[in-house]
């Protein structure tokens, strides 16, 4: 039943944009006057996965799943213990600052929380066109740049003197935007970046990401816990469960034909508006408590709450069983 | 309490004629012109809207946050248990802010300080307004953490916010707002980050509230959440009330062209990909509201008379209304049609 596709052995496929191989991120967990660690919080533990030139990586979990993290190490925000992330061949992981500093133009970040993440006492002239003057690019009219980024997502022209917090929430979250693609990157984390923003700025948005991709060859990890937003944009889709990758596809085959218990459940919950409510669902919901991040259980990590657990799932952590397109962790797929 | 509220026509909380004006370099604009709304004990009242049309600014002046000397409250009226909170002294409204309406912030650093742990941070805001030791205080806020799920809470209570996920500091905030179980809670995007089987376990947490006559003002974009939790739903395009109903008559009888366009771009899971549907034209900045009919620009039912003058909120069926001329002939056609 299992089918090993693996892509390198067939043809000589492109190298990708970015490969990434059993990252490994976790937070010391630090207690009393000396700061003894005591323990680690499991944020990204032991993930692989990888983006082609302007491809759009989905990735979806529950809340505290690691998302975050995933994103922010990738950008060089948070450090990885372990584990390699090849971008253009060369090695985040073991990358020196300096280096890092020359990539900052071609990686960018949309922060999740647009509020904390935009300098207060700067205004959105000087935000958006901040890193241009840092890389010395084509100067030609500072005001002119700001401006035609403040209308590509879709905000007043005119209000690029004002200050953050002279703006509603999904106006800041366009802010981040505007200041992520001012540089014209190759790949950018989008950490929830349409989550504030109602249906119709959220299409414009997603639309203008999407033409980037086109015009840019940009590439996304687009990080979303709406996966209606996720099968709108991303190709592919990667989920995510207490710090791993438990399956990874084409997005299009994940909706309709979910292999993952875990993946099942997070589909069918998905709220329809104008049909069945949350209570009426609410047997599809997934059950029990999310397990700490810093004593994940053992063996395969979402035994505790899996609908189809079996007597191998409590004591050996699956590996990654390959499935027609897919990647799923799961023993059932072996 | 409740029998001052019953009082009022059983409204708990009336807005009326709320005007919110902005002075900035440009110009001053009005951030919310003549919004009314009303809400009953017990109820979710949805206030959705596209974004910058005013929905944080509404939310934000019935407390009086209103960042001034730049923003002001320039009319209306907003009667919370019968008293105007416009006219109440600022140490009277001190207490009801926290006790009687708590407040969830759209952004998490806008309410949590970066520089305590979370722990201390509740603790706090219950000592505040509850006379209770520091540990019974420590006990209820480590039960609150549990009860919007955030794994470990013993040890979660240490952590700065920084050290915590955004959807857990989304909860942290929502544990703020409902442990010291207020008359009224003004949400303001409290869901962005959670994943529909968190906030499935959060709405139940909150419908099961000791005291079941809390009431919700439910700000939301998601349309998803709207169906989930709320009993009636006001729409608001730039600046004013574009629509007001039940949950029923907004899903299934929109008048507004407004709502019906908004309910037609909902994503959705599985079916056509490509290109999102996105109601024509764009959000014209405050300065530029056209005359008349503030959508009529984009609108495929626009006609002379919109820009000659203002259509008043025209009621439809019973207990539904909408600002619109045409909202008597769009009332009875499916939203798909636009
Ligand atoms: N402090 C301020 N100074 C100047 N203008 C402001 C200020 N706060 C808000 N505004 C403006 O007032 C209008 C309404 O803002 P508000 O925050 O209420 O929008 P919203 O409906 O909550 O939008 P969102 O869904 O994006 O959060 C916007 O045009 C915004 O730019
Ligand atoms: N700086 C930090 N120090 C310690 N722990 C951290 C830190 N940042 C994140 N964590 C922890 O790592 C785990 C993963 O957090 P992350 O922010 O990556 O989650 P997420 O999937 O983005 O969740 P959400 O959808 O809620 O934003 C959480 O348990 C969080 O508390
Ligand atoms: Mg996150
Ligand atoms: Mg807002």
């Amino acid at each position: 039943m299992a089918q090993i596709i693996q892509a390198d052995s067939i043809s000589a496929p492109p190298s990708p944009l970015l490969d990434v191989k059993d990252l490994k991120t976790w937070f010391p967990i630090q207690r009393g006057i000396f700061s003894k660690i005591v323990g680690h919080v499991r944020a990204v533990d032991r993930v692989t996965f990888s983006i082609q030139k302007g491809e759009t990586l989905g990735l979806v979990g529950e809340s505290g799943c690691g998302k975050t993290t995933l994103g922010r190490t990738l950008i060089g925000l948070e450090t990885a213990m372990e584990g390699q992330a090849l971008f253009n061949g060369r090695d985040l992981v073991t990358l020196s600052s300096r280096e890092r500093r020359h990539l900052r133009r071609q990686m960018q970040i949309i922060f999740q929380d647009p509020l904390s993440s935009l300098n207060p006492r700067m205004n959105i002239l000087d935000i958006v066109t901040e890193g241009i003057a840092q890389f010395k690019m084509v100067e030609g009219g500072r005001e002119d740049h700001a401006k035609r980024l403040m209308a590509e997502v879709g905000l007043d022209k005119e209000a690029i003197y004002r200050y953050p917090h002279e703006f509603s929430g999904g106006q800041r979250q366009r802010i981040n935007i505007a200041r992520a693609i001012s540089l014209r990157p190759d790949f950018i984390v989008c950490d929830e970046p349409v989550s504030a923003l109602d249906v119709s700025v959220q299409a414009q948005v997603i639309n203008l990401l999407m033409d980037l991709r086109k015009s840019h060859g940009l590439s996304y990890l687009f990080i979303s816990h709406d996966l209606s937003v996720v099968s709108n944009i991303a190709g592919r889709t990667a989920v995510m469960y207490l710090g791993t990758i438990v399956e990874q596809g084409p997005t299009s085959d994940i909706i309709e034909d979910p292999l993952h218990p875990y993946t099942k459940a997070l589909i069918a919950a998905v709220p329809d508006p104008g049909k069945a409510k949350i209570g009426e669902r609410e047997e599809r919901l997934v059950k029990g408590e999310t397990p700490s991040p810093a004593a994940p259980p053992s063996g395969c990590r979402f035994h505790t709450r899996c609908p189809d657990i079996m007597d191998i799932c409590p004591r050996v952590d699956p590996p990654d069983f390959s499935h027609e397109t897919r990647l799923v962790r799961c023993h059932l797929y072996k | 309490m409740m029998v001052e509220g019953k009082a009022h026509n059983g409204r708990l909380l009336d807005v009326e004629d709320l005007i919110v004006t902005f002075e900035t370099d440009e110009g001053i604009f009005r951030a919310v012109d003549g919004v009314s709304f009303a809400i009953e004990p017990g109820e979710v009242l949805g206030l959705v809207g596209e974004s910058g049309c005013g929905k944080s600014v509404t939310a934000l002046s019935i407390l009086r946050l209103i960042p001034g000397p730049v923003g002001k409250i320039a009319g209306g009226k907003i009667r919370f248990q019968g008293k105007d909170l416009l006219e109440l002294p600022a140490s009277k409204l001190h207490n009801i802010r926290g006790q009687e309406i708590s407040m969830i912030f759209q952004e998490p650093s806008a309410a949590l300080s970066p520089l305590h742990r979370v722990g201390r941070q509740l603790v706090e805001t219950i000592r505040l307004h509850r006379k209770m030791d520091k540990k019974a205080a420590w006990e209820m806020a480590r039960e609150w953490l549990a009860k919007v799920r955030i794994p470990d809470p013993e040890e979660r209570m240490y952590a700065y916010p920084y050290q915590l996920s955004g959807g857990m500091q989304q909860r942290v905030m929502i544990a703020m707002a409902l442990m010291l179980e207020p008359a009224l809670i003004i949400a303001d995007e409290p869901t962005t980050a959670l994943d529909v089987t968190i906030q499935a376990q959060i709405f139940k947490l909150i419908r099961g509230l000791k005291r079941k006559d809390t009431s919700i003002l439910l700000i939301t974009h998601d349309m998803g959440v709207v169906w989930e939790m709320c009993d009636r739903v006001a729409v608001m395009y730039a600046s004013r009330i574009a629509e007001k109903g039940t949950l029923e008559q907004i899903f299934n009888a929109p008048a507004h062209p407004y709502t019906r366009g908004l309910l037609a771009s909902i994503p959705k899971l599985t079916g056509a990909k490509g290109k999102l549907k996105a109601i024509r034209g764009q959000v014209p900045s405050p300065f530029e509201y056209p005359s008349g009919c503030h959508f009529r620009d984009r609108c495929p039912h626009a006609f002379d008379r919109c820009a000659a003058e203002v259509p008043p909120l025209y009621e439809v069926q019973e207990g539904h209304r909408a600002s619109c001329f045409a909202a008597h002939e769009l009332v009875g056609k499916p939203p798909e049609a636009e």
